[in-house]
């Protein structure tokens, strides 16, 4: 069986609150995809839509948006791991090309979050975690990673500064991403203005400037078999390896809380598929959902040494110009996280890297770029390895 | 007219707000008001659970007893919300925590009278059984 390649790529606008329904919001980041891969429908023999459940009333989204983006009669498959969903969806692409049973599918993330108030998102996020014996107790997403800042912080002696320099670098390049939501410029001043919004406390010891926002969003990626990607692109880019993993829903059942064990699985697992290390990496896309997740990312894939993720982000070693680049699309932390269509958004973003069509954020000639996307509180990590 | 038929929800009273009404583990809230919170263990493999589970995955049996939780656990590591989820907003600011007593961990919430400058990771704390605001049971850290 031959390699599985991404032929196309697209995402929506990410925005605060998109002015249409699902299959409408669901459209934009398809057609993008479509666009790029230069394909009609004709070409595609199935689907797999990726998305959180709860925020929007549509059960069973996959068949709605079959219809709408003209995918009949063909099958349509939904994956869901919270905000890791959509690559999950690139997994399940990958396992049914190379299984034989499909030739071209789309990979289609989304997430209207504006359907529902920011308590109410709260509250669904929250229930993405224990809900019979810790939801009771009134969590939410940003209080649980704040409980591993605390342990990085207790453990290492991360600061709260080295985490304001992670949104710094964020908002360095979300300012160039039109599809970002938020694009002001952030400086490592507003975390110590108590006038900013930034430095707003939210869940010690993570600030307002340590989470990124909720948004609405889709992406699309097309994954095809290697002879339909020969036939059909010019620049396929291929998956090289993949990893995924889970962990104990509950903090009681897991032992680390200073790092993911489902992204170091993941990780380890995608390595190896693709033969390489972490020094071979050029580009990736990490889950910035919070500043500590990029700080514990960096960590859990190798790039820095447990403890030592702080040394990179101070020797700004993770811009663009340094060893490793990391989220040089502005991340979540600009982009906003539409949690379904963030893993189909970064995948986006290290294609366009490896074809060297980034334009302001082109790192220079990459050859293997990396996706890190975490599902819950590290409750499922995938990690997936692309090559040109 | 038929018996009406009894629906035992009793884990319904568990937290602020609870998002479980049935469970095989319902004799928990019974324990929570008589004072004691408790966890189960495999008669079988002798597996500690915290939280409690009726089953076990190791030898796939459903042959648990109860156990009190008791001592001391030591603060692994908190956080003080400032904004809640949608139900829990009269009781912030709050703080969610875990305690390790060893062999197994317990998440739940330092109690209100402990302020967040006397909280240091690494502390040991001791957990009891608690009432909230809205007459719920509940179970909170306190200082020893």
């Amino acid at each position: 069986m031959g390699k599985v390649a991404i032929i196309g790529v697209g995402q929506s606008s990410f925005v605060r609150s998109y002015p249409g329904s699902i299959r409408e919001l669901a459209f934009d980041g398809f057609k993008e995809s479509m666009q790029d891969a230069q394909i009609t429908t004709e070409n595609i023999d199935a689907s797999i839509i990726c998305s959180a459940p709860e925020y929007d009333k549509q059960r069973s989204p996959a068949g709605v948006f079959a219809e709408y983006l003209g995918l009949n009669p063909h099958p349509t498959f939904y994956v869901e791991s919270l905000c890791s969903s959509s690559s999950m969806g690139l997994r399940l692409a990958y396992s049914l090309i190379k299984s034989g049973l499909h030739d071209v599918i789309a990979v289609i993330g989304f997430q209207k979050m504006s359907e529902i108030s920011s308590s109410e998102s709260q509250e669904r996020m929250g229930r993405g975690a224990d809900i019979q014996w810790e939801s009771p107790f009134g969590t939410m997403m940003p209080a649980y990673y704040a409980m591993y800042a605390r342990a990085h912080m207790e453990k290492y002696g991360t600061t709260l500064d080295d985490l304001a320099l992670i949104r710094v670098k964020a908002a360095t390049y979300g300012q160039l991403n039109e599809k970002a939501v938020y694009r002001k410029p952030v400086t490592f001043e507003m975390f110590t203005d108590p006038e900013s919004r930034l430095a707003g406390p939210v869940a010690s010891p993570l600030r307002v400037g340590d989470c990124c926002a909720n948004a609405d969003g889709s992406s699309c990626v097309i994954v095809a078999s290697e002879e339909k990607a020969k036939d059909l692109c010019k620049k396929p880019v291929w998956i090289l390896g993949l990893g995924a993993a889970t962990t104990s829903v509950n903090l009681p059942g897991r032992d680390l809380f200073t790092g993911l064990t489902a992204a170091q699985q993941a990780a380890d697992q995608a390595y190896k598929m693709a033969g390489i290390s972490p020094k071979d990496i050029d580009v990736a896309e990490v889950h910035d959902c919070f500043t500590i997740a990029e700080m514990m990312a960096y960590e859990n894939l190798g790039f820095a040494k447990p403890g030592e993720g702080k040394d990179l982000i101070k020797s700004k070693e993770t811009y663009k110009e340094g060893s490793i680049p990391v989220n040089v699309d502005g991340g979540l932390l600009s982009k906003g996280h539409p949690i379904g269509a963030t893993g189909g958004s970064q995948i986006r973003t290290i294609v366009l890297q490896l074809r060297d069509e980034a334009g302001d954020i082109q790192v220079k000639n990459p050859e293997i770029g990396l996706v890190h996307n975490i599902g819950g509180v590290g409750l499922y990590g995938n990690v997936s390895i692309l090559g040109r | 007219m038929g018996k009406k038929k009894e629906v035992d929800d009793r884990f319904k009273k568990f937290g602020t707000v609870s998002f479980t009404s049935i469970t095989k583990t319902n004799d928990f809230i019974d324990f929570l008001e008589g004072g004691k919170v408790m966890g189960t263990r495999c008669k079988d493999c002798g597996l500690v659970f915290f939280p409690p589970r009726a089953d076990c995955y190791q030898c796939l049996a459903s042959n648990v007893e109860w156990f009190e939780v008791s001592g001391k656990g030591k603060l692994l590591t908190y956080s003080e919300l400032k904004f809640a989820p949608v139900g829990f907003q009269d009781d912030v600011p709050y703080c969610i925590a875990l305690l390790d007593y060893g062999k197994y961990k317990i998440f739940g919430r330092i109690a209100k009278d402990v302020p967040e400058n006397e909280i240091e990771v690494g502390m040991e704390m001791k957990t009891v059984v608690n009432k909230t605001s809205n007459e719920q049971l509940n179970y909170v850290f306190q200082k020893v």
